[in-house]
């Protein structure tokens, strides 16, 4: 599904990462985790395309296409899904319109029939409701006027109604109260399935408790330093990070 | 991947493929035409007068307007600039041959009736839909067409006269309701009252007269689309539309022209009249050839456009969006004569490249507990100028008036520029004036939210741009707000949710 090798990239001049290389097959879900600066929202941004990093060496391929050659919404239509740390507001946009506006947008890249608006109203009543959040979540303007937790959820209806087959969130639990963290966890293990994976990024290891990860990264300086099970985040919870990148450096 | 300083460039393409290169209607149709000789006198007036078979009190009107212009000079106050306008260069009649104002479709030339239909403009009389999900009633526009300096048609006259409302091309109702046009014309926009208003006093060709007797809700939308075609014309439009006490008529305008080099001319008038408890809704699509990206071409449009509330109550909303010319000088306006009456004026004004728009409003309350709302939004980019300039007057009588205006800005790229121009001038001290204004960017973080959803650049700004709309937009009529929508190269937004 996702495979990353030796990826290198620097942002004004500055090398934030540092040759990773990652797997994610498809149907698993890995976490990454790291300190403050380690690289884990540059990591999301290169791979979704944002404007500003440059990769200076490595590969990254998604189901066998070469990521790092596409344009961000292309990213998308083939199935990546980033689930943004800082999730932007769009004044005067309401939710479903933009909702059905990037669905169909990734439905013609595709080249499949786009939905019409009472078949993706249907669509977007029915995840809703599976995720208990109200119809007014569509009627309002993106993002705009809600709190940090409505945020998040707004992001976890986006990723429901996309329906990608890779889900990246960056620090997703960041900010979030625990009925709001259950929310999210729900949503991510809702779409869990043999065509789902996830890169889960995150600084603490709680979100880890809802979402089981199959495999825990530890990233530091722009590289993964170890690798491993679930444990691994239960024993960087106990010891912190100071240890571990000592011991790796 | 692009550095981030290319947002800038990129997005600057984005948006000059859906302003400027997006420029469908810059066609012309090749049609035999009855042109004036060039250049403007007396001769010229009387000439107009005579092809539009008016009476003397016209003529002598229109030459009291000729005199009075000849003593006054161009304004220079506007964020504007462009070389000076040749006013002996210009034709000041142009029609084609045909014979003007033929009684039904079957006789207006076939060239014509293509342009219009490449125009996507209905002069068949029959039910249009709308276009829009959501939408299952066909509704119905009656539509008044006018090619250069003549009206070639108006349809749904009969449905309209049957309860009792009078939709002909102005020049008709100077000879058919005489009474009515002496009455009313001039009464808004008196002929002195600035230099192109005076032109056009002098001079104006074709135009709508749109009459609502007493208590009548117009049962269907009207409409007038302008269209210049004939090379070194100027046109110069005038519109009349009195709603009498209980009437409502909600009003739409259009306009395009062809692709050309040089610049052309148009100085249109427009004067509203509303009595008791009456309202009129007026709603512009003004989409003139821009001018190509270097600023060559383009319309000059210079527009008085004011509307009276004289009745208590009345009530008199305009909302625009400007797309098109070269410069756009333009300030509807609405002097709030009756008590409680209210003034609306909701502003969408797009430039790109070259184009330079000074637009704004004028609300001077007069009456009793008159209100007024302003919404303004600019949209900049390329190398434009984008000037919103409006005054709020409240004079002494004018107890317990109110007035808010909201006045945005959304510059894209480096080297545009929005200005925010506001007079307030109160008399009043029970008067309450707010004025609030924002000037902001397309923001990179903006675009790449959009972009890793799947939409691409070109629909990113056509979506985040439409959104700074939204509060305009929600005021036009809906067949227009779907024109706007395309126009702003925008998908959905509205039709669902």
């Amino acid at each position: 599904m996702l495979h990353i090798e030796n990826l290198a990239a620097e942002i004004d001049g500055k090398l934030i990462l540092n040759g990773i290389s990652l797997t994610v097959p498809r149907g698993e879900v890995h976490a990454i985790m790291g300190p403050n600066g380690s690289g884990k929202s540059t990591l999301a941004y290169v791979l979704s395309g944002r404007d500003g990093y440059t990769v200076t060496g490595g590969t990254a391929t998604f189901n066998g296409q070469d990521l790092l050659a596409m344009e961000p919404e292309a990213r998308a239509a083939a199935g990546l899904f980033l689930a943004f740390q800082y999730p932007v507001e769009l004044p005067g946009v309401g939710n479903a319109n933009f909702l059905r506006t990037a669905r169909n947008a990734q439905h013609r890249l595709r080249g499949e029939p786009e939905l019409d608006a009472v078949q993706f109203l249907k669509l977007a009543r029915a995840e809703l409701k599976k995720l208990s959040m109200s119809d007014d979540m569509l009627r309002r303007n993106v993002n705009v006027g809600f709190s940090g937790g409505e945020k998040k959820r707004n992001e976890v209806l986006q990723m429901a109604i996309l329906r990608p087959e890779f889900a990246l969130l960056d620090e997703t639990d960041s900010g979030l109260d625990i009925d709001a963290l259950k929310i999210v966890a729900e949503g991510v293990n809702a779409l869990r399935g043999p065509n789902f994976s996830a890169l889960v990024i995150t600084h603490y290891q709680r979100l880890l408790d809802y979402i089981a990860p199959d495999c825990v990264h530890v990233l530091a300086g722009g590289r993964i330093i170890r690798s491993g099970g679930p444990e691994l985040a239960l024993e960087l919870e106990a010891n912190g990070y100071v240890g571990m990148v000592a011991d790796a450096a | 991947m692009p550095p981030l300083n290319d947002i800038n460039s990129e997005t600057l393409g984005t948006v000059e493929a859906l302003t400027q290169s997006g420029y469908k209607y810059g066609f012309t149709t090749d049609i035999e035409m009855d042109l004036a000789p060039l250049g403007l006198n007396e001769d010229i007036v009387r000439l107009i007068s005579a092809r539009k078979n008016e009476p003397q009190w016209m003529l002598d009107w229109r030459l009291k307007a000729f005199a009075l212009w000849q003593t006054m000079t161009e304004p220079n106050w506007a964020q504007i600039g462009y070389p000076p306008i040749d006013y002996q260069g210009i034709h000041y009649y142009a029609a084609p041959v045909k014979k003007a104002g033929p009684k039904s479709l079957d006789e207006v030339d076939p060239e014509l009736l293509r342009t219009y239909e490449k125009l996507g403009i209905p002069l068949r009389e029959r039910a249009i839909l709308a276009g829009v999900e959501g939408a299952d009633q066909p509704s119905q526009i009656a539509v008044d067409a006018v090619f250069d300096s003549v009206s070639v048609a108006t349809t749904f006259r009969e449905t309209l006269s049957k309860s009792g409302v009078i939709f002909c091309p102005i020049s008709e109702a100077v000879r058919d309701h005489p009474d009515l046009v002496k009455q009313y014309l001039g009464s808004v926009v008196p002929q002195g009252d600035n230099y192109f208003a005076a032109l056009n006093c002098a001079v104006f060709t074709d135009g709508s007269f749109v009459y609502i007797p007493k208590g009548v809700r117009c049962p269907m939308e009207l409409s007038t689309y302008f269209r210049i075609n004939a090379r070194n014309t100027g046109q110069f439009e005038r519109t009349l539309i009195i709603a009498e006490a209980g009437a409502y008529v909600s009003y739409l305008e259009g306009c395009t022209a062809p692709q050309r080099d040089e610049n052309q001319l148009h100085a249109a008038v427009v004067e509203l009249v509303v009595m008791d408890d009456a309202q009129i809704k007026y709603s512009t699509v003004q989409n003139w050839y821009p001018g190509d990206a270097d600023g060559k071409g383009g319309i000059y449009n210079f527009v008085t456009k004011r509307g009276a509330c004289r009745g208590a109550r009345s009530k008199i909303s305009w909302t625009q969006v400007e797309t098109g010319s070269a410069i756009t000088w333009k300030y509807p306006s609405c002097v709030l004569e009756g008590d409680d009456s209210v003034g609306e004026f909701y502003s969408v004004a797009v430039t790109n490249n070259r184009q330079q728009a000074d637009t704004g409003t004028k609300m001077i309350h007069v009456g009793r507990n008159t209100k007024s709302t302003i919404v303004s939004k600019g949209i900049s980019a390329g190398y434009s100028n984008n000037t919103y300039r409006g005054l709020v007057r409240i004079t002494q009588r004018a107890k317990g008036a109110r007035n808010h205006t909201q006045c945005d800005s959304l510059l894209i790229g480096e080297h545009c520029g929005a200005h925010t121009v506001p007079y307030i001038e109160s008399r009043n001290p029970t008067a309450k004036v707010e004025h609030e204004a924002t000037t902001s960017k397309i923001a990179e973080d903006q675009l790449f939210y959009c972009r890793q959803r799947g939409l691409s650049q070109e629909d990113a700004v056509g979506l985040i741009v439409n959104g700074f709309c939204k509060d305009v937009l929600k005021e036009l009529p809906m067949e227009f707000a779907v024109e706007a929508q395309k126009l702003l190269a925008v998908s959905l937004e509205g039709s669902v949710g």
